[in-house]
């Protein structure tokens, strides 16, 4: 996101404070409040002890004794681990994947405009607009037949489908900007299009890699309806799917390890976001202006 | 030096880098989105394949309540929730538009809740719409306006407006974001001109901002409503569809029928049953709402 200081509120100063503080101040303090407040209450109640937690004469938004028996009991008594170390991988995995075949697909469709490239183009972005949840039942056939049903392997090759057509969306407009003379200049000095590639276009898209890359870890990272259709034993399911599933047995509901868990759960993403907000924005304010 | 010739020609190396993204997208994509398409005209069962069966399939769930129902609770789901989520999410730009002390810190809090873990922060909802330990029923005793908790996802109405704050929280971010990118995108000399001329605030919003912000709401908001209206998570999450099937999504009951149900042809037939109404609203948004050339500084013919 570009910041143009000259666009915002160029008029400001004419606002007295108090009218400042009502219409914009108190509003938007309302606004964070409600939309942190969830987070607040996930990281209080993972660290509450039981007792408290269901104690409602005592105050709420706080705790007396914090412990970390949730999280103990997440760690050593659960298979979260295993779910961390598989939605790493599963995410790492496929996120590489779909940025290798993205950067291919992009450069092919923008520069060496092939026949029918532009119908192609038109094609993936269609192919973006098609929701996981209209494709997972035929896709849990294909799985199936294919014997991948239940193996990390299963959500690795499903996760590209929706990441390839964001990534060369994505990268698309990204190799757009760089000017075509480059390219032309290498060619005439005898470069192959592999070292057009190779040599100039990618090191000057390293942000829109970023971008991408950011993008689709987080989407797969994410990723609950494929998780949960393609995967049904305990030591194969993602974090999200894992938490959701393994940790509620019957009727008595771990509240204290469910927080922990969608909490550790949720610090990967929001440590990597917090690292690249510029690109990760650009990411998605790119994808839906083009 | 000829086969290097061969490979630098435009077609054949075209070809040749479009084949991972092609490959992959043909057999995990396309050829499920046809084979869905078949199999909801199917009698398919798990480990069984189906027999052809005409529109028997969606002449049953036409005639079957819930899914009728699950018709309705999208609908109203997706309405509602894109209708707050544009409009506080337009007020959410517009706050951010403004000189802030720490704004990028602001902003980059902000979209937390779109970029967590849906299925995690709907476990965190679930927890604040405990029947017996909600915080919020907690509050409202302390406060004297309410003296029994409110059982949040325990009846219909109650579920369904739940589940849609919900949504409109996670949502909200998105909108409040990619809007935001295009406020910053319209010229200051527009405010300019139009305050020397005398407009009001709201003469300003309503002449300058909003038509220039046409083109990216109509696309914001078309992919709003498709994740909208194909949500999953969250209602699998909170409700499984219950209480008596009032939160049921199309998705949900398709994932139901489907996979724990076995029945992957009445599952698929509901699947595709989502696609005139997708089809529709992205329709709708690109004749509808599509940049007009008046917005670029042109003259409409």
């Amino acid at each position: 996101m570009s910041e143009k200081q000259t666009s915002e509120g160029s008029m400001d100063y004419l606002e007295s404070l108090p009218r400042r503080w009502v219409t914009v101040y108190i509003p938007l303090l309302v606004f964070l409040f409600v939309l942190l407040f969830p987070f607040y209450w996930m990281g209080m109640t993972a660290f509450k002890p039981n007792a408290e937690m269901v104690a409602r004469a005592a105050n709420p938004f706080w705790i007396v004794h914090p412990t970390l028996a949730n999280f103990e009991k997440l760690l050593f008594h659960t298979q979260y681990p295993l779910w961390m170390w598989n939605t790493v991988l599963i995410s790492v995995v496929s996120t590489v994947i779909s940025l290798a075949a993205s950067v291919f697909a992009a450069y092919a469709i923008e520069r060496l405009r092939f026949r029918g490239a532009r119908q192609t183009g038109l094609a993936i972005f269609l192919a973006y607009l098609v929701p996981p949840s209209i494709l997972f039942i035929p896709l849990a056939a294909i799985v199936v037949n294919l014997g991948l049903f239940d193996t990390r392997w299963a959500l690795i090759l499903t996760y590209p489908t929706f990441l390839i057509p964001f990534c060369t969306w994505l990268l698309m407009g990204y190799f757009r900007s760089i000017p075509y003379e480059l390219e032309e200049c290498a060619l005439i000095d005898g470069a192959t299009r592999w070292q057009v590639l190779t040599k100039i276009i990618l090191p000057l898209s390293v942000p829109g890699l970023i971008s991408a890359g950011i993008f689709a870890f987080t989407l797969s990272w994410n990723e609950f309806i494929y998780a949960l259709t393609f995967i049904s034993s305990s030591e194969n399911k993602t974090v999200p799917v894992g938490v959701v599933t393994e940790l509620v047995e019957g009727d008595v509901y771990h509240w204290g390890a469910l927080m922990a868990g969608a909490l550790l759960g949720s610090l990967p993403v929001a440590v990597l976001y917090s690292f690249f907000v510029e690109h990760y924005v650009s990411g998605m304010t790119g994808a839906v202006k083009e | 030096m000829s086969l290097s010739r061969f490979f630098d020609n435009r077609n054949v190396l075209g070809l040749l880098f479009m084949l991972p993204a092609g490959a992959l997208l043909l057999v995990f994509l396309t050829y499920p989105l046809g084979l869905g398409t078949w199999l909801g005209f199917t009698d398919a069962k798990i480990g069984r394949t189906g027999q052809w069966v005409g529109l028997d399939n969606f002449e049953y769930l036409f005639g079957d309540s819930v899914a009728r129902l699950s018709l309705f609770n999208t609908l109203f789901y997706t309405v509602v929730a894109s209708v707050f989520k544009f409009i506080l999410g337009l007020w959410l730009a517009l706050l951010l538009n403004r000189q802030l002390p720490f704004k990028s810190f602001v902003r980059a809090v902000v979209l937390l809740p779109f970029i967590v873990p849906t299925a995690l922060s709907a476990i965190a909802f679930w927890w604040i719409y405990d029947t017996q330990f909600s915080v919020v029923s907690w509050v409202l005793v302390k406060m004297g306006i309410i003296d029994t908790y409110i059982n949040f996802l325990g009846e219909p109405w109650l579920a369904r407006m739940s589940t849609i704050i919900a949504n409109i929280w996670r949502g909200v971010p998105f909108v409040a974001i990619t809007l935001l990118a295009g406020l910053q995108t319209i010229s200051p000399s527009l405010y300019e001109a139009a305050s020397l001329d005398g407009a009001s605030e709201w003469q300003k919003f309503w002449y300058v901002t909003l038509p220039m912000l046409t083109p990216i709401i109509a696309v914001v908001m078309t992919f709003s409503v498709l994740f909208t209206f194909t949500d999953f998570q969250l209602i699998y999450v909170l409700t499984r569809g219950g209480p008596l099937n009032s939160t049921h999504l199309m998705a949900t009951l398709a994932f139901q029928r489907g996979i724990p149900g076995g029945a992957l042809g009445e599952g698929a037939a509901l699947a595709i049953a989502m696609v005139p109404f997708l089809l529709a609203a992205i329709l709708f948004s690109y004749f509808g709402l599509q940049r007009r050339a008046w917005q670029q500084g042109g003259t409409d013919k």
